[in-house]
């Protein structure tokens, strides 16, 4: 192995009297002074979030208005501090995403917990649980700092599908069934 | 105008002088409070930050332009921070000696406003010098006997307050304030033996000296000493890079580590006041005190003339006192070690050895 040895070079005499230094160093001040101000005035001016910003996770909703959690109750496993609480519930017969079988009956993501860790979002099969922009929650009660599932459809809204899966799965069942099998 | 500020500077009246009194206490309190303000706007700016701009008060306010100008400014923020330390519980610790512990303060303080108040600051039409106390013209041994008595207040805190930081703090700020003061001197009287003639009384006086800088100013034919005196300064005023009696990264707080609410307040004033009465010297003594420009005659006469004076004296202290600003925000602190090297192996021979140059200078000269 090469060893490249650095030789220490002795401070010359102007350098043992400081002043170029510190010259210097006003000067690198000096410029800094000139320079605009880079402080965010927080509540005033918001920042900008970029687009994989992992904030607050929410529900969403497909193009359809269909919600797309299916209540797996995967992301309530593999949540690490323990943070959602699933009660999952049926879709009734008469309603249009009746094939879909599932839906949560409550859904409550407690926030006090919540790590932002984006587990549940990359667990979730259904793509339906996002960790979205929303950076700034207060609550003035351990309740409120609790979001259910009203609350996380609202603050989830609709996002993109290139997929809609189960609205395949219903033509694909409609078509074989009309083959006659 | 010219008779309200001749009396007001000169006459014996009670009235004037209680007047006189309140303006020391006044000047000092609101130059030492925005000088703070400069210190807190200025470190922002260095950091890229905005500093104060949020205080105000509603009064203030409802002001169109001018009350978010204030606020943006940061000019009320002073008000505020002297009212927070003055409403702060004034805690006395249980384990610190009472009396010294109250007194150190009182004794930071005394000596500021007794200096202040010697410090001529311009010049009458007249031709009596403006000092707040009239007519007085003391010299400048009398403003170093006096200003240096700060160091006891920093002793007698750090002992008093009973615990090992706060004395570290006192006792290295005790030596360097020592071995300063040397250099110091001696810088200081390399300049007197220039202007000072010699069957002069009173020749150590400071008026003397800014009437001799009616041409050049000193600091032009004593670069050395300038440079040894304001770097003295600096050590004096236990300003960075020679604030060894706080250096609060290793000593907590340093001599005040157990102060709080307004006796803290008013050793942050002693220290910003020590700031002004130090460049209001080097003023005096270098850079030609109330005259605007070396070399230039008097603009305008009577009035105008002292107006202008004192508007240049004052022009030139904010200058320094932006200075140290400066600097603070810009070089570490020196290491104890070096802080004592730089004062006895270095200033104290350059002072000497200046001292020494100019003597046989003036010798070979006749
Ligand atoms: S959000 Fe996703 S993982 Fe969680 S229960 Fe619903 S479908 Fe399952
Ligand atoms: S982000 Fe992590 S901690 Fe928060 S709910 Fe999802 S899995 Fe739980």
């Amino acid at each position: 192995m090469a060893i490249k040895i650095v030789v220490r070079r002795p401070l010359t005499f102007a350098e043992r009297t400081y002043l170029p230094q510190i010259i210097a160093g006003l000067k690198v001040t000096w410029d800094n002074m000139m320079r605009p101000p880079v402080t965010l005035q927080y509540p005033d001016e918001r920042p900008t979030i970029p687009k994989n910003y992992r904030g607050v996770p929410t529900l969403i909703a497909d193009t359809n208005g269909r919600e797309k959690c299916v209540s797996c109750q995967l992301c309530e496993f593999v949540c690490p501090p323990k943070a959602i609480r699933i009660t999952p519930g049926e879709i009734s017969e008469t309603s249009d995403n009746a094939h879909v079988e599932k839906a949560p009956k409550e859904f409550e993501i407690n926030m006090l917990r919540c790590i932002y860790c984006g587990l549940c979002q990359e667990v979730c099969p259904e793509e339906a649980i996002f960790l979205q922009s929303q950076y700034s929650l207060t609550g003035l009660t351990r309740e409120s700092m609790v979001n259910n599932k009203a609350k996380l459809y609202e603050l989830g809204g609709t996002l993109p599908d290139n997929h809609h899966k189960w609205d395949k799965k219903k033509e694909e069942a409609e078509r074989q069934s009309h083959e006659g099998h | 105008m010219e008779k309200i500020l001749t009396d007001l500077v000169l006459s014996p009246l009670w009235y004037f002088a209680v007047a006189r009194g309140l303006l020391v206490i006044v000047i000092l309190m609101s130059i030492s409070a925005y000088t703070v303000l400069l210190e807190r706007k200025a470190s922002a700016w260095i950091q890229g930050r905005i500093g104060p701009n949020r205080t105000n008060h509603p009064l203030i306010s409802w002001i169109p332009f001018v009350g978010t100008f204030l606020a943006k400014g940061g000019f009320i923020q002073p008000a505020a921070d002297g009212l927070k330390f003055l409403f702060k519980e004034d805690a006395l610790p249980g384990h610190v000696r009472k009396v010294y512990y109250v007194l150190a303060p009182i004794i930071a303080l005394a000596p500021a406003i007794v200096t202040m108040v010697m410090l001529p600051f311009g010049q009458l039409p007249g031709g009596q010098i403006i000092t707040l106390c009239p007519g007085a013209d003391v010299g400048v041994l009398f403003m170093f006997a006096i200003s240096s008595l700060g160091v006891y207040s920093i002793a007698l805190a750090g002992w008093s307050a009973n615990s090992k930081f706060p004395f570290l703090g006192a006792v290295r700020g005790a030596a360097q304030l020592i071995s300063y003061e040397l250099a110091m001197g001696l810088s200081v009287l390399t300049v007197f033996l220039a202007t000072a003639s010699p069957n002069e009384n009173n020749a150590l006086s400071l008026v003397s000296m800014v009437n001799a800088q009616t041409g050049a100013w000193n600091i032009l034919f004593h670069p050395v000493a300038a440079l040894v005196f304001l770097i003295c300064i600096f050590a004096e005023t236990n300003r960075h890079p020679f604030d060894m009696p706080e250096s609060e990264t290793d000593l907590v707080g340093g001599f005040h580590t157990e102060y709080g609410a307004f006796k803290f307040g008013i050793f942050f004033v002693a220290e910003y006041s020590h700031m002004i009465i130090g460049s209001s010297l080097f003023i005096l003594m270098f850079l030609g005190g109330w005259h605007i420009l070396p070399w230039m005659p008097t603009i305008g006469s009577g009035i105008i003339a002292t107006l202008l004076g004192l508007g240049a004296f004052f022009f030139k202290l904010c200058f320094f006192l932006f200075f140290f600003v400066w600097v603070r925000w810009t070089i570490p602190r020196f290491r104890y070690d070096q802080v004592m090297r730089i004062g006895w192996r270095v200033l104290l021979p350059i002072a000497v050895l200046n001292l020494l140059a100019y003597f046989i200078w003036y010798a070979l000269r006749g």
